[in-house]
């Protein structure tokens, strides 16, 4: 029993996971470039769901939608000012804008909303369910990231194999010249991407503060590295990838923290990916690149 | 392509104009004229310069993309701080200058050793791919370090792991790290290493195994055919790094009263990395400017309180806006008479 809630509560950290590394998969697939700023765009939906919830009194479905809308614009304009004039530049001068902005939003966020921390409402309504004569005990918390997050999978795949604009974005990823020869427009399709990232950050914080209440304005960098080795962990650039290498990269550390040691936890983590990433060098889902020569 | 000539004329610059700072830096030591600021930072400077190059030997002349950086320079921090102070308690050498040395030196086998076990498995991959696996080994490396208690009691060393139960004087002590270390670190030997530094990178990029490493870097496959043992470059780049960063790691730490073993976050990795890139990926003389420039400038814009980070943040998008503008480029090209006959030799070869 105590095996089965471990279980599930890493499936739920993973699913946080998950969400988060998404972002960071997508942007990576379709722009070639790490966006360590992600993170923060968390962090910054987190605060404006405090903020909303707390302070103007909004209730918290609505306070999700303010914060997914604000993120939205927020990863857009980001991208705008800083990342797309450097589209021809090298990654690494790509890189290290991308840590510049991370800066510049936890900064700002320090000052904003000073750097105390504030503890997060329990703002999800669900009660815990009792299973197995009240022996396995699922917080409703718990339960709902669980549940979104396999919304998400599911909505996400659709629009990316259904739609229009999927299609496209699946076309930048593949070849973004040959895209822009069949009349996409690349500038929009990575607007777009980084549109969707930042919308499931907001959704993000609102699941990882609601299991972790301590909100400090540093509080998405962590998760953010971790979900970016949980994207790499998956094949960066495959979508089904980050959903795997999120939620298993969740429950390694749940069950890792239960049964070996809480301080090597992260050690852990990490040594697991090593060990993968031997084993398959591009992740658990990703696809072989071939030489060319 | 730089000619032999450029390459000599700049090294021997970079190497005069340090030494002419030492000397001016040490008169003004002596004759108190040095503000208190800058005094303290010395040797922090010089042992971000010696990171800062380090890293530019990984990323810049091997090309590889290390996110770990600061793993090494942590293990050579501890490393430092504990043969130093075994050296101290269990064999009363007092003399501090020698157990420096003997730390500094200590350190960066130590941690050269540890960039040989990780670049084995680290060179197998590419990219991207092998960002993150530095990444995680210097996560790994900083957990492990946390866990981590030594004591010294009589001549031999006691280590415990993930226990806290070890006898004799500690001198490492888990996740509160070392504390009251004897800050033995001097501008002097921060300096001294900064030219070993220069002298091991400059004359290994010119030798005929940087150029193995940077053909390997420019061309894998076409390196390969020619015969080099890509695997082999790649390795000595890497190691030469780790060697180095341990070396920097136990001069910073050795000027540290106290020392927590989260200091070398990625944060720690990322700031190194940073200082690479703007200096100019693969110049070292930029990589030394920028790792002064960049630390000195946090504590200038003091001025502006709680808004430096802030003021930092935004000073390094619009730098690396501009540094990759087409505008600005052409525009630095024009002004740079080096730059343009670059250019047109360039031009020259493609026609």
């Amino acid at each position: 029993m105590v095996f089965l809630s471990n279980l599930v509560n890493g499936i739920s950290l993973g699913s946080i996971y998950a969400i988060i590394a998404l972002g960071y998969t997508m942007v990576y697939g379709i722009a070639k470039m790490l966006n360590f700023a992600h993170g923060d765009v968390i962090m910054v939906g987190a605060y404006l769901i405090f903020c909303a919830t707390q302070y103007w009194g909004i209730p918290v479905l609505p306070a999700l939608l303010i914060a997914m809308i604000s993120c939205t614009l927020l990863g857009m304009t980001i991208e705008k000012l800083a990342y797309s004039p450097l589209r021809k530049a090298t990654s690494l001068a790509v890189l290290i804008t991308a840590i510049g902005v991370s800066y510049l939003l936890q900064n700002l966020a320090q000052l904003i909303w000073t750097p105390n921390p504030k503890i997060f409402p329990q703002l999800i309504p669900v009660d815990s369910i009792k299973l197995f004569n009240g022996q396995l005990v699922i917080k409703g918390v718990t339960l709902v990231t669980i549940v979104i997050n396999v919304i998400i999978m599911i909505v996400l795949t659709i629009f990316i194999s259904r739609t229009k604009l999927g299609k496209a974005m699946r076309c930048v990823s593949e070849d973004r010249g040959a895209a822009e020869l069949m009349g996409i427009s690349v500038n929009r399709t990575i607007s777009l991407t980084f549109a969707i990232g930042s919308a499931l950050a907001a959704i993000a914080g609102l699941l990882l503060c609601s299991s972790y209440p301590k909100l400090v304005p540093t509080t998405g960098s962590v998760p953010g590295i971790k979900a970016f080795t949980a994207a790499v962990f998956g094949g960066i650039g495959s979508i089904p990838g980050a959903m795997l290498g999120g939620v298993l990269l969740g429950i390694i550390e749940i069950l890792g923290i239960a049964y070996i040691s809480t301080e090597l936890s992260d050690a852990i983590v990490f040594a697991v990916l090593i060990i993968v990433l031997l084993v398959r060098p591009s992740g658990l889902l990703g696809k072989a690149a071939r030489e060319k020569v | 392509m730089r000619t032999k000539k450029s390459r000599f004329i700049t090294n021997t610059v970079t190497y005069a104009v340090l030494i002419a700072i030492f000397i001016l830096f040490t008169i003004m030591i002596n004759h108190k004229t040095m503000p208190r600021t800058l005094k303290g930072q010395l040797v922090p400077i010089c042992a971000w310069i010696v990171m800062a190059v380090s890293l530019n030997l990984v990323v810049g002349i091997s090309g590889e993309l290390s996110l770990g950086h600061a793993g090494f320079m942590s293990i050579g921090a501890f490393t430092g701080i504990i043969i130093s102070g075994w050296l101290l308690n269990g064999f009363q050498m007092e003399n501090g200058s020698l157990r420096l040395v003997i730390a500094i030196v200590g350190a960066g086998l130590v941690s050269g050793i540890a960039g040989a076990l990780i670049g084995i498995p680290v060179l197998r991959l590419r990219g991207d791919y092998l960002a993150i696996v530095t990444l995680a080994f210097g996560e790994i490396i900083k957990n492990l370090i946390n866990c981590l208690y030594v004591a010294v009691e009589g001549k031999g060393l006691n280590v415990g792991f993930l226990n806290n139960n070890v006898a004799g004087t500690m001198l490492l002590n888990g996740p509160m790290g070392a504390v009251k270390v004897k800050t033995i670190s001097t501008f002097t030997a921060g300096f001294l290493l900064v030219m070993f530094t220069l002298i091991i990178v400059l004359n290994l990029t010119n030798s005929r195994s940087g150029r193995a490493i940077m053909a390997a870097r420019d061309n894998r496959i076409a390196a390969e055919a020619t015969g080099i043992n890509i695997t082999k470059y790649k390795m000595i780049a890497f190691v030469t790094g780790a060697f180095l960063a341990g070396m920097a790691g136990a001069l910073y730490g050795l000027n540290m009263a106290k020392l927590g073993p989260t200091k070398f976050s990625f944060n720690e990795s990322i700031n190194v990395l940073v200082f690479v890139v703007l200096g100019g990926i693969g110049s070292i003389p930029g990589s030394i400017v920028s790792a002064v420039a960049l630390t000195i400038l946090p504590e200038e814009l003091r001025f502006l309180q709680e808004n430096r980070m802030l003021a930092y943040a935004v000073l390094l998008i619009v730098v690396m806006l501009l540094v990759n503008n087409p505008l600005m480029k052409s525009l630095w090209g024009r002004l740079n008479p080096f730059k343009k006959r670059h250019k047109e030799q360039e031009e020259v070869i493609r026609t």
